[in-house]
């Protein structure tokens, strides 16, 4: 598992687990990055920040500071949703 | 005249309209001005409170005529109809919402529907307040509101919290969800929380043409059937289904379609169990509406809705007990359940009803521009010839030859005419003067810049409906955030070195209101073109072989200014929450010229109408106070003036500056009505021939350590008048608007007084 901060442009994962509630975090997930999803890291800024990403076929400005709330990991890694709710 | 005097009697007689109103049906029958225009023998509908909707202020008065007024103004009157049946819905205004993701087409679509003229452009938060408009051409008597953009209902910004608190308070009769079908899964994730609502949803899925460019066919009636609600296909932009979706919207409002909506299939079996559970609770305890949002919300511990009930103790066991059946654990809470199950379902909607069609897929225009625009060897350079461009064409020889054409237009053509008119009638000195110096050429070298800001404006335009603008803001945002702003600030700084007023209103494109607070409060440091000429004059006097060094060092201190300015303001003055920089990159696209043309137009109206009002009287009253001396009477040697005088009050001050003369500190003022007008004010005060006499005679009476502080001054002073009126209309705030004259002629003197204290310090050591 790494901090979407740290996944390099052109490589992608699957949202594995999100940070802490608040604000910040309920944003992320309205703009459509919940666990399972899966995410492209396009580019990063010039100035190192922020990272332009791909998600749900739509592309999204966001920075690092914010990326480190987002954990990412492998497909198998994932757990698509809670067992108990299918 | 009679229709005036006609509505001022009625007016006389005016009592406030009352409840017992309620059903009663009015027909217009006179029109004075109104915007949108009603037509008259249309029908209204009067409401049960004084505000009607789409009216305004509504009053009737004792002879059965209705007046509505808007913003204070009386707009026309309504006679009541007692032949109009009133319960039937035909003769009812249907309220309709246009409720979706920013840059999905709301606007467009409004201004479509209304045939309205409101900005357009391609960046996501371009509509920040609401908007009302009338239906036009299609038969339904309905108010439509554009409402700014929002992404799900747990809003953030303030504009989203107006769009939430309207359609959960002050239920639309329909709400019109408008939906980017390029971006389609994100967009129907607000669209399974507006079907919680209790209030109709009709689909338009927005941009179909991008679509099949990208090789996607949807199913619409796969799509209606699954999601239960209408859905069309529209395109705003090209004015395709629209007829169909106020055809479909009327067969809603008239009940003529049956609400088919799947509620109860989003979230799984036992967290639809609890909601229900949880709804049920609401609907005993009390009577809100829209219980099903509410009862959603609640189970996501979401605080602004559960702030809503004042449920007791007993109640909140209970609710706690409900809400603990559904397991969680520490990856999905609660919050994050109902999101996954909302995207769940959109997925399986989304993967039934489009088609992707094979062999058509290739990387998109945009993605290709990006590689460039948003590259990390190239984007700065492109972004450096970008600006090179604009500023090129807007102050190198296309702008000035535009502005050269303007100039003559009106001083030899219009100025020549009306002189030649004035001393055929014989009219006096003094009327002389005031039409030829104040009107013609003070109001005229501020209307001779209007083909400049034109151009700087129309490019500006184009990059943002281009799409440009967000990858700028992405480029800047790191530099930015150290100040305490966001990348979305970028632009209307950028702008300030054109013209402080598109810059201050170019500043709403900021969704957080202390990063557009202090974006506004920083740009007066971003020196703008029309102060170029003084410098040049000055430079070229004083400092010959070394113009382009000084030149360049005032601008580069006007941008030290506003970083320490920001440095200094940003933990105290703008505090708030911090920005965050989560934005979504729009789609590149070729600007429409209608809309470019409406950008341009409204500039042009904006401008003129500035130039005949308030750069028309300041020019007067300057005029006056530089022709008269105290008893009135019209001198034609301005040391008598009034303005002499009253120069010789203040100037003393500015002797710490090096330029006690009251003729500098005089021109200094005029500086408040046009930048501009400092150097014609210092050819008039000074009594100059030519540009090289007046050089002359500056380099006399000036040092040059006094030159520089006066360069200063005029660099770092509070910006001209237009500018000041478009920073308080922003602010909205009389106190801000007036700390920020007093900081920036506070930090004006001071800096200004430095430099020349310390410029005469160092200059005698040396040359000693």
């Amino acid at each position: 598992m790494k901090k979407l901060s740290n996944i390099l442009p052109g490589e992608s994962g699957i949202v594995i687990k999100l940070g802490e509630p608040g604000k910040l975090r309920r944003k992320i997930i309205d703009m459509g990055i919940t666990p399972g999803t899966k995410i492209t890291v396009l580019s990063v800024a010039p100035l190192g920040d922020p990272m332009k990403i791909n998600i749900r076929g739509y592309e999204l400005s966001i920075r690092k500071s914010e990326c480190r709330e987002i954990l990412i990991g492998e497909e198998k890694e994932a757990i698509t949703s809670n067992n108990e709710l299918n | 005249m009679n229709l005036t005097k006609n509505i001022a009697n009625t007016l006389a007689k005016y009592r406030t309209i009352h409840s017992s109103l309620l059903g009663s049906c009015f027909k217009i029958v006179e029109i004075l001005s109104f915007s949108p225009t009603p037509w008259a023998g249309e029908k209204i509908l009067s409401t049960n409170s004084d505000h009607h909707p789409l009216f305004g202020q509504c009053e009737k008065t004792r002879n059965g005529l209705l007046l509505f007024k808007s913003n204070s103004h009386k707009c026309g009157k309504a006679v009541q109809n007692q032949n109009i049946k009133t319960s039937t819905h035909e003769n009812k205004i249907f309220k309709i919402g246009l409720v979706g993701n920013p840059n999905s087409g709301k606007t467009t679509l409004f201004n479509r529907l209304t045939g309205s003229n409101q900005y357009v452009g391609n960046w996501p938060g371009v509509t920040v307040e609401k908007k009302e408009g009338f239906l036009k051409n299609h038969g339904l008597a309905a108010s439509i509101i554009d409402l700014p953009g929002i992404y799900s209902l747990s809003p953030y910004s303030p504009e989203e919290v107006l769009t939430r608190e309207f359609i959960a308070n002050d239920p639309p009769d329909l709400i019109i969800n408008i939906i980017d079908s390029a971006n389609i899964e994100r967009n129907l994730y607000l669209t399974t929380q507006l079907m919680e609502l209790d209030c109709n949803v009709i689909l338009a899925v927005n941009m179909t043409d991008i679509l099949e460019k990208k090789g996607k066919v949807i199913d619409y009636n796969r799509l209606e059937k699954r999601l239960g609600i209408p859905v069309v296909p529209i395109s705003a932009s090209k004015n395709n289904g629209l007829d169909k979706l106020i055809y479909r919207s009327s067969d809603i409002l008239t009940n003529k379609t049956i609400d088919l909506r799947q509620k109860n299939k989003i979230f799984c079996p036992n967290i639809e169990f609890i909601i229900n559970k949880i709804s049920d609770i609401i609907e005993a305890e009390s009577n809100i509406i829209n219980k099903r949002f509410y009862a959603v919300k609640i189970f996501e511990d979401d605080f602004i809705a559960t702030c809503k009930f004042n449920f007791s103790a007993q109640t909140k066991e209970k609710l706690q007990k409900l809400k603990k059946q559904i397991p969680t654990d520490n990856v999905f809470d609660r919050e994050i359940i109902i999101a996954d199950q909302r995207y769940k379902y959109i997925c399986k909607i989304c993967k039934e009803s489009i088609k992707e069609q094979p062999g058509q897929k290739k990387k998109s225009m945009s993605n290709k521009i990006d590689l460039i625009a948003t590259g990390k060897f190239t984007s700065l350079p492109l972004f450096i010839i970008l600006m090179f461009i604009i500023f090129y064409i807007t102050f190198g020889p296309v702008g000035n030859y535009l502005k050269c054409i303007a100039e003559n237009i009106i001083n030899l053509y219009i100025g020549a005419k009306i002189e030649n008119i004035l001393i055929f009638s014989g009219a006096s000195d003094w009327s002389k003067s005031l039409i030829m110096d104040a009107v013609i050429r003070g109001v005229g070298s501020v209307i001779s810049f209007l083909p400049q800001v034109l151009i700087l404006y129309g490019l500006l335009s184009f990059l943002e409906d281009s799409g440009y603008m967000a990858r700028a803001a992405f480029v800047m945002d790191k530099l930015l955030k150290k100040l305490g702003l966001s990348g979305k600030s970028f632009i209307p700084l950028l702008m300030g070195f054109g013209c402080s007023v598109p810059a201050v209103l170019g500043s709403r494109i900021i969704e957080n209101k202390k990063d557009r607070f202090m974006t506004i409060f920083l740009i007066p440091f971003m020196s703008c073109s029309a102060k170029t000429p003084i410098y040049l004059l000055f430079a070229s006097s004083f400092f010959p072989y070394h113009q382009t060094i000084v030149i360049f060092g005032i601008y580069a201190l006007g941008v030290l200014m506003a970083v320490f300015t920001a440095y200094i303001f940003k933990g105290s003055l703008f505090k708030g929450e911090n920005s965050t920089f989560i934005m979504e990159m729009p789609e590149y696209k070729f600007p429409s010229a209608k809309n470019l043309w409406l950008h341009i137009w409204q500039k042009t109206k904006n401008f003129i109408a500035n130039a005949g009002t308030v750069i028309l009287g300041a020019t007067i009253v300057i005029w006056f106070l530089e022709s008269f001396d105290k008893n009135f009477s019209f001198v034609s040697d301005s040391s008598k003036s009034i303005l002499a005088f009253v120069g010789n009050l203040v100037s003393p001050i500015f002797t710490v500056c090096g330029f006690g003369d009251w003729r500098a500190v005089m021109a200094l003022f005029t500086g408040f009505i046009a930048k501009e007008s400092i150097v014609s004010s210092m050819t008039l005060l000074y009594k100059s021939d030519n540009a090289k006499h007046l050089s002359d005679i500056l380099t006399n009476s000036f040092s040059a350590y006094a030159a520089l502080a006066y360069m200063v001054f005029v660099l770092l002073c509070t910006p001209c008048i237009a500018a000041l009126s478009a920073i308080y209309k922003e602010f909205g705030s009389i106190k801000l608007t007036v700390f920020s004259i007093i900081y920036q002629l506070f930090v004006a003197f001071l800096f200004s007084a430095i430099t020349f204290q310390l410029g005469t310090l160092i200059g005698s050591v040396i040359f000693k």
